[in-house]
């Protein structure tokens, strides 16, 4: 095996990740690091102008309280994602959220994204929450701003963060990390008395509906690898609510956007009998009292289209003929204007698509759809780990000072159990509905309570040199692995003497689709399943040490889909842990059938690994209503 | 493949140490032949066909095939990314043609202002103003409980 460079550095914040909650903390952590003479040093896997999920762009910000325009509360929304995620919601982390999203979208808007304006000169609006932007540059906006305020010194590409490490005096205390170029022969290790740890959410965890090119085609980006989930619990930092999938409901295939349609078009959706299933509320009792909340929590309209597809009614379809028809419908008797409408409303409905999800421009296109004369089908997909969206799995983290009860804040906003390690966006647990602008305001949260960390904990952590051979080694293990085993056969795909990543990954969706509720059962599990998923996992993790990567590529799948294995398992054991349906659309815990269970289970599920005994171990936290809601 | 390089467009870039689709690729899938001096997919089935490659390509060499597994053959969406605008070509598979525009920016490249022309909030670790904020957020106070 060809020899590795051992790069060794230092910084005082080291920020892991280069999307919008790490751009927002690299913008806001330089700031106060320069007025208190400390460093930051970004990394990225990819290259910061289009890594994490806004890569391609996003034709919508879905955050947007207008607070100071009095257009909403803070308080108003803090209810309603409460609502939303039928009462699993940390409200002072929501509070938070409202309270600094607006300054990221304005501050987006200076640094040059195009933001739609109605009549009067205002935001528009799509929904209650949502603002439409012609989004197709919002990631290189944001990752410039982040860039000319860090500068690109700070920042280096291509080099992948595979493991957190704590102080060798202190396990409880992080002290820097180690990964490895993806483009050159090197693997570092980076001191830091901070970090924040902001890699986005989880995709491939179970099997996609596409298995061919179109695995791919995944509703949030097959990058995200759960490396925020299983970097910071292999260090002991307390997970929550990991139970928290999400399945987003798109249209079929391409996964396509459905909110600009729903909210902005005000377009319906029908079953195959032409019936409008939302209707159907008297199925909702079970979940009451959010059966009442208005607008219906996202579960519980996932639920209603669900059943529909479940009981054979299905193909589902959202009606986009019949809402261009009744948005030009005024202009009708004037064919100019009638023409003119038209025209906008195809360039507003095709922009939704090219702004965020171009493959459903493709699927409309390959199949001749026209959205003025056909209908299109909708279809649930396959679960994410997403925190920042309609689902809260993440680290169990400290709040506000000023709006936290006493038990949920230790200090530093953000941070996770382990300190110094704070994490922003996807990463956070209990925090939903941030989407892209409230993920780049928790980043700068994160980024600031960073900085304040180190100016009052300014002491040396002990970052064991000794360990890094070790490592090393360990990071490197799929390329020896592959070297040694490949001469046996003829091809070196198939051989008893290793497992390739892409073998690996597709194991690990198939255990968790069988048995973890995916779409073959239509999210489906119960305990038994998930004690055999556990068994199957256990094995997986034991054939881990077999992984052989033909190459630096390969290496970081290797990594990838281990990082995807820690997920998964978290996922399990949440899953397994909670005793009712709290989010049916979401998961089904088949023997637990449509209960919710207030009286014992209105909680937060909190679990960790100990590093020291290799123990997971899990609790319930019971939530608090401090608002009073 | 979902991305794929035009053979005959591809120059590799001129052989500088890395092409740029292989700069900009958020999942690490391009990858430049040195001998054939052209770039190429090492991994379609995991684009996600964010175009960031297409979108890059100072040749325009690069273009997307949507997944064989699900999308019909015969239709192609082709941007062409200006520095304040893209213009997309959507052909269908029955042939129709559409065009559109749509703004990307509005200030020039590279010159985002980090503080936004917002002032500095009173720069205080252990308040709950971020850097620009108040201001920013639209408050004259930030709100709180």
């Amino acid at each position: 095996m060809e020899a590795f460079e051992t790069v060794e550095l230092s910084t005082d914040l080291l920020i892991v990740g280069g999307g919008m909650a790490a751009c927002g903390a690299a913008w806001e952590a330089s700031y106060w690091a320069k007025k208190n003479n400390l460093s930051v040093l970004m990394v990225d896997k990819a290259a910061v102008d289009r890594s994490g999920a806004v890569a391609m762009g996003l034709s919508a910000i879905n955050t947007y309280i207008g607070a100071g325009k009095g257009e909403n509360s803070c308080e108003d929304f803090v209810s309603y994602v409460q609502n939303d995620q039928m009462g699993t919601v940390r409200e002072d982390l929501v509070y938070d959220i409202a309270r600094h999203v607006d300054s990221s979208v304005h501050l987006f808007e200076k640094w040059g994204l195009p933001i739609w304006k109605d009549a009067e000169g205002n935001y528009q609006r799509a929904g209650r929450w949502q603002i439409m932007i012609n989004g197709e540059s919002y990631k290189v906006i944001v990752a410039e701003a982040a860039k000319n305020e860090l500068g690109v010194d700070n920042i280096i590409e291509r080099l992948f963060i595979v493991k957190l490490m704590t102080d060798a005096n202190d396990p409880s205390r992080i002290a820097g990390a180690a990964g490895f170029s993806v483009r050159e022969n090197k693997v570092y290790f980076i001191k830091a008395k901070a970090i924040c740890c902001m890699c986005g959410g989880a995709v491939h965890i179970f099997r996609p509906r596409s298995v061919g090119e179109g695995l791919g085609r995944t509703w949030y980006p097959p990058w995200n690898a759960g490396s925020n989930y299983a970097m910071m619990a292999q260090v002991g930092a307390e997970l929550a609510q990991m139970e928290s999938r999400f399945i987003p409901t798109r249209f079929k295939d391409g996964y396509g956007p459905v909110g600009a349609w729903f909210l902005f078009f005000k377009a319906s959706a029908t079953n195959a009998f032409d019936e409008e299933y939302i209707h159907n509320l008297d199925i909702l009792k079970p979940w009451a009292p959010y059966d009442a909340a208005k607008p219906v929590p996202t579960p519980l309209r996932n639920h209603q289209m669900m059943i529909e597809s479940m009981e054979g009614r299905g193909p589902v379809s959202i009606r986009t003929e019949r809402a261009i028809a009744a948005l030009a419908e005024k202009y009708q008797d004037d064919p100019k204007a009638y023409k003119k409408k038209m025209k906008e409303l195809e360039a507003e409905a095709w922009e939704d698509f090219l702004d965020m999800t171009i493959s459903q421009a493709l699927v409309w296109a390959g199949q001749n759809i026209f959205p003025e004369e056909k209908k299109s089908e909708m279809m649930a997909a396959e679960p994410y780990f997403i925190g920042s969206h309609a689902s809260h799995a993440g680290m169990w983290v400290s709040g506000p000072a000023d709006l936290a009860p006493p038990e949920w804040n230790w200090g530093y906003n953000r941070m996770t159990t382990i300190k110094g390690l704070f994490t922003a966006g996807d990463g956070v647990a209990c925090s939903a509905h941030k989407f892209s602008s409230g993920s780049h305001a928790e980043g700068r949260i994160a980024g600031k309570a960073a900085i304040k960390f180190l100016v009052e904990n300014p002491g040396d952590v002990n970052f064991d040199a000794s360990q890094f051979e070790a490592v090393k080694a360990e990071i490197l293990k799929p390329l020896k692995t592959f070297e040694e085993g490949k001469g046996y056969t003829v091809t070196d795909d198939i051989t008893p003497n290793y497992i390739r990543p892409k073998m690996f990954l597709f194991r690990l969706n198939k255990i968790m689709d069988e048995y973890a509720g995916g779409t073959s059962s239509w999210y489906t599990t119960n305990k038994p399943m998930l004690e055999r998923a556990l068994e199957e996992l256990r094995m997986l993790y034991e054939d881990s040490k077999f992984l052989g990567a033909n190459g630096l590529h390969e290496l970081m799948r290797a990594w990838e889909n281990y990082h995807r294995l820690w997920t998964s398992e978290a996922h399990v054991r949440h899953l397994m842990f909670r005793e009712e349906t709290r989010y049916p659309g979401y998961y089904y815990r088949a023997d637990f059938k449509e209960v919710l269970d207030q009286e014992n289970w209105h909680v937060f599920t909190i679990s960790k690994w100990d590093p020291a005994t290799r123990e997971w171990s899990i609790r319930k936290e019971p939530v608090q209503n401090w608002l009073g809601l | 493949m979902p991305s794929y390089v035009i053979d005959e467009k591809c120059d590799g870039c001129k052989g500088q140490d890395r092409t740029a689709c292989m700069y900009i690729c958020p999942n690490d899938l391009m990858i430049l032949d040195a001998e054939a001096m052209k770039a190429y997919n090492q991994e379609p089935e995991f684009c996600w066909e964010c175009y960031s490659c297409v979108k890059i390509c100072p040749q325009q060499a690069m273009d997307v095939r949507g997944y064989a597994d699900f999308v019909p053959m015969g239709a192609s969406v082709v941007p062409l990314r200006g520095s304040e605008d893209i213009m997309w070509t959507v052909k269908f598979r029955n042939g129709t043609i559409k065009r559109f525009k749509f703004p990307i920016r509005t200030t020039e490249e590279g010159m985002a202002v980090p503080d936004g022309g917002f002032p500095e909030g009173p720069g205080d670790l252990n308040d709950e103003n971020l850097w620009t904020e108040p201001t920013s957020g639209g408050f004259d106070t930030l709100p709180t409980k």
